[in-house]
């Protein structure tokens, strides 16, 4: 399974704060997932997830652009960070 | 040498006469420990703020942390370097930051201080919420935190 959670605006924009997915080839990278999941869920889905300053953590650490995912991964969408 | 690192996500507020002695060792070796106490402020780009709600990623905010502690050591010759943040509902005036760094000498203390925080605030995961007159509004990134990131970076 793919373990996927959301954060700060965008887990109040979605309504959901944590999705549990079965891996496929369907959603074998980064990219694919996003997709995914906008197309998959209505409306308010595509609209928050097509926000062009979403961050992507795959197993806990920030990455840059596309990267593959397979089973038991942890992947996290989330806004720019604001602490501090 | 191996520094000292640790990071603590807390609700609890902190003591910081407390924190400050825990970078110290006990073998008078430090010559400065460099600090900076982050504090919620009562407005913010002119919106006033009666609460701030912390929110943050469980496991990665502490492996995020620490990974820039390390880093941090690999670039100073640092004893011992902390971070404590504060999470959950904080009133304006408290305390929800801190950062510690001692060292031998005092360039490499402040250097791995403004260095830790300038990176927590791009890389750590944690959002914030205001609570106002105007209602409820999460903050926004700034800019200039990122410009004061990449600073850092081809430095050495």
């Amino acid at each position: 399974m793919l373990q996927v959670l959301f954060f700060g605006r965008l887990r109040e924009e979605l309504g959901c704060e944590r999705l549990e997915l079965p891996a496929s080839e369907a959603l074998s990278d980064l990219d694919r997932l996003q997709a995914s999941l906008a197309r998959e869920h209505g409306e308010r889905w595509q609209a928050a997830l097509a926000a062009p300053n979403i961050i992507r953590a795959l197993n806990q650490q920030m990455v840059q652009g596309n990267a593959a995912i397979s089973d038991g991964d942890e992947i996290a969408f989330f806004p720019p960070v604001t602490g501090g | 040498m191996r520094a000292v690192l640790e990071v603590n996500i807390q609700e609890a507020d902190f003591d910081l006469r407390v924190l400050q002695a825990s970078l110290l060792q006990g073998r008078a070796e430090e010559g400065g420990v460099a600090t900076f106490t982050g504090y919620v402020r009562v407005n913010n780009d002119d919106r006033g703020v009666q609460s701030l709600y912390l929110e943050h990623y469980p496991g990665m905010t502490e492996r995020s942390i620490l990974a820039i502690l390390e880093e941090s050591a690999e670039r100073w010759p640092l004893f011992a370097a902390r971070v404590v943040h504060r999470v959950g509902r904080l009133q304006p005036g408290e305390q929800i930051v801190w950062v510690g760094a001692s060292s031998a000498h005092r360039e490499a203390a402040f250097a791995a201080c403004e260095f830790i925080m300038d990176y927590l605030k791009t890389r750590a995961p944690f959002w914030k919420k205001e609570q106002g007159p105007q209602g409820e509004h999460w903050v926004d990134a700034r800019e200039s935190d990122e410009t004061r990131a990449q600073r850092w970076q081809g430095q050495q």
